[in-house]
């Protein structure tokens, strides 16, 4: 079954076309990737997704729900998790409340009613402590559980991030370059990680650079050229299609002989 | 000067200071959320005050002032959401100008219902010659309610900053609105929660000095410039500064009485307010990269 259907979409800024028509369906518990040159649109799309954009033209469904018209924190109560190219942790708060920020949308029912609750409201902050805290240890940080998240390590960071992101118990995980500035351990790690995501239960969509992570990991491919799709398949076919190597390596005429 | 003059002065700082830094937080809670100063927040410790000794003539004095401090909690909201919270991307410059109006609204709606007179709540212990004695100074109990209702709020709003999820949510959307939004967090709630609670501390406070220092329809813009003042010298958005810059700027004030005529004594705030606009801008306990981070 199609978790996520976007059909059609299109998002135009002033006069440039930065996504058209794209279409294509994310099967429950797959990794599907979106690759492209730079400036191709795939960050676009996942802004549309998430509703931090609003679509031109064009429908995204979420298990069945058109999320047209939502605002982003309203996605994000879906069930749609995201994370950023360039990290945005919250500055001042330590790795472990970064997490637990993401955890308050599972644990509450209302705006008014969590001001109003005081007497499950400790046990359901240990709650939200003690499942922020296994979160840290399944991305291996639990040790830096205290440190300000603005001073750990790159890498850790990005880290703390998916943990914010997973703590959302999320249906669906878009994650945006998850390897971009990481070592080759660390993007191998990455890698390791996104696959026992997967096995949680949660579908993954991704833009990435790093190729061989791409091809490593990645059920399905979506290629996108200038707004448009150009290829979605697996990535054994998609290595081989002669459009996608044209808009990776350039035509063989533009190549000196 | 002698050790009790000393104390004397020191004390009458320390009540002043502490209610600058009130209103210093309640600039902050709401600078931390919107990115703005809400220059109506003066006026918000003027209606505590003003609700509270309407309220008094029908009701035992703590009822009065829990219900006063509620009624400007709703006040607080109401501004948000008439005001602010339907604005779409709106320009620093254009809400801070929006909140100097809400001020000046508020405060002659203030002067149509209760006039120009000069009211004061009664003392809440005691009157106005009932004195503790504190090292040989002597010290109205009222003063020690003033000091220790700031101090609360201060240790209760650290407390729910740190240890509710809403309080950590209204953190995360300062530090970033972006990535608060994407976590699921509604931020237009969290900027009127932020009104909510930035009303309730300046009505309480409002409340509980008015017997000292009394409380009139325009004493608002007054403690708006003191507490700004201070919220600047402590750092925008740093609260613990807050504290810090009140106490200073309260003592300093408090002292100057002693070398100064008194009629100089709000020249002292708006001197310092200047000095350090002029050379440090980001507030002696802020850092100039977080002064940064907001477009201002």
């Amino acid at each position: 079954m199609a978790l996520l259907r976007v059909e059609k979409i299109s998002k135009k800024f002033g006069g440039l076309q930065a996504v058209s028509d794209v279409s294509f369906a994310l099967r429950e518990g797959s990794i599907k990737a979106v690759i492209g040159p730079n400036g191709a649109g795939k960050t676009t799309l996942f802004n549309l997704i998430s509703g931090v954009l609003p679509a031109t033209s064009g429908e995204i469904t979420f298990k069945g729900h058109a999320l047209n018209g939502l605002r982003p924190y309203q996605v994000a109560r879906l069930g749609i998790a995201r994370t950023f190219q360039n990290i945005k942790m919250f500055a001042g708060m330590t790795a472990l409340e970064n997490v637990m920020v993401g955890r308050h949308v599972q644990s509450r029912s209302g705006f008014l009613a969590s001001m109003f609750r005081l007497p499950g409201f400790l046990s359901e902050e240990r709650e939200i402590r003690r499942k922020s805290m296994e979160l840290l240890e399944l991305l291996g940080i639990a040790e830096y559980a205290d440190t300000e998240a603005m001073n750990l390590a790159f890498g850790q960071q990005r880290a703390v991030e998916l943990a914010r992101a997973l703590a959302l118990e999320p249906a669906l995980l878009l994650l945006d370059e998850p390897a971009a500035g990481l070592n080759i351990y660390e993007t191998a790690e990455i890698g390791r990680l996104i696959t026992k995501i997967r096995e949680m239960g949660i579908t993954v969509l991704l833009v990435e650079h790093d190729m061989s992570l791409v091809m490593d990991i990645s059920d399905e491919i979506v290629v996108l050229s200038f707004g448009q799709k150009i290829a979605e398949d697996i990535p054994q076919k998609i290595q081989r299609d002669p459009e996608v190597i044209r808009i990776y390596l350039g035509e063989e005429a533009a190549v000196p002989a | 000067m002698t050790l009790e003059l000393f104390i004397q002065y020191l004390v009458a700082g320390i009540t002043y200071g502490s209610i600058y830094a009130i209103v210093a937080i309640g600039f902050n809670i709401i600078y931390n959320t919107t990115g703005i100063i809400n220059f109506a927040q003066g006026e918000f410790v003027m209606l505590g005050g003003m609700l509270s000794i309407t309220l008094l003539q029908f009701m035992p004095i703590t009822v009065a002032i829990a219900l006063a401090v509620g009624l400007t909690m709703c006040i607080g909201a109401v501004i948000e959401i008439v005001f602010i919270r339907w604005l779409k991307n709106p320009s620093v410059l254009r809400m801070i100008i929006i909140t100097i109006g809400i001020s000046i609204l508020i405060r002659e709606a203030a002067l149509h219902v209760w006039g120009d007179n000069v009211r004061a709540l009664p003392y809440f212990i005691g009157n106005e010659i009932t004195s503790i004695p504190v090292l040989g100074a002597r010290v109205s109990p009222q003063v020690l309610w003033v000091i220790g209702t700031c101090s609360l709020m201060v240790l209760f709003l650290s407390l729910f900053f740190k240890m509710t999820s809403i309080g950590r949510e209204m953190r995360a959307c300062a530090a970033n609105r972006t990535a608060a939004i994407l976590c699921g967090i509604d931020t237009r709630n969290m900027v009127t929660l932020s009104f909510i609670l930035s009303a309730g501390i300046g009505a309480l406070a409002g409340a509980v000095m008015s017997p000292i220092t009394y409380t009139q329809y325009d004493i608002g813009t007054g403690l708006a410039i003191k507490g700004f003042t201070v919220a600047i010298l402590g750092g925008l958005g740093n609260s613990p500064g807050a504290v810090a810059a009140g106490l200073l700027l309260g003592v300093i004030e408090a002292f100057s009485v002693s070398m100064v005529p008194l009629a100089f004594q709000d020249a002292i705030a708006i001197a310092i307010l200047l000095v350090i606009l002029f050379v440090r801008p980001h507030g002696l306990f802020g850092s100039s990269a977080a002064a940064g981070l907001k477009e201002f």
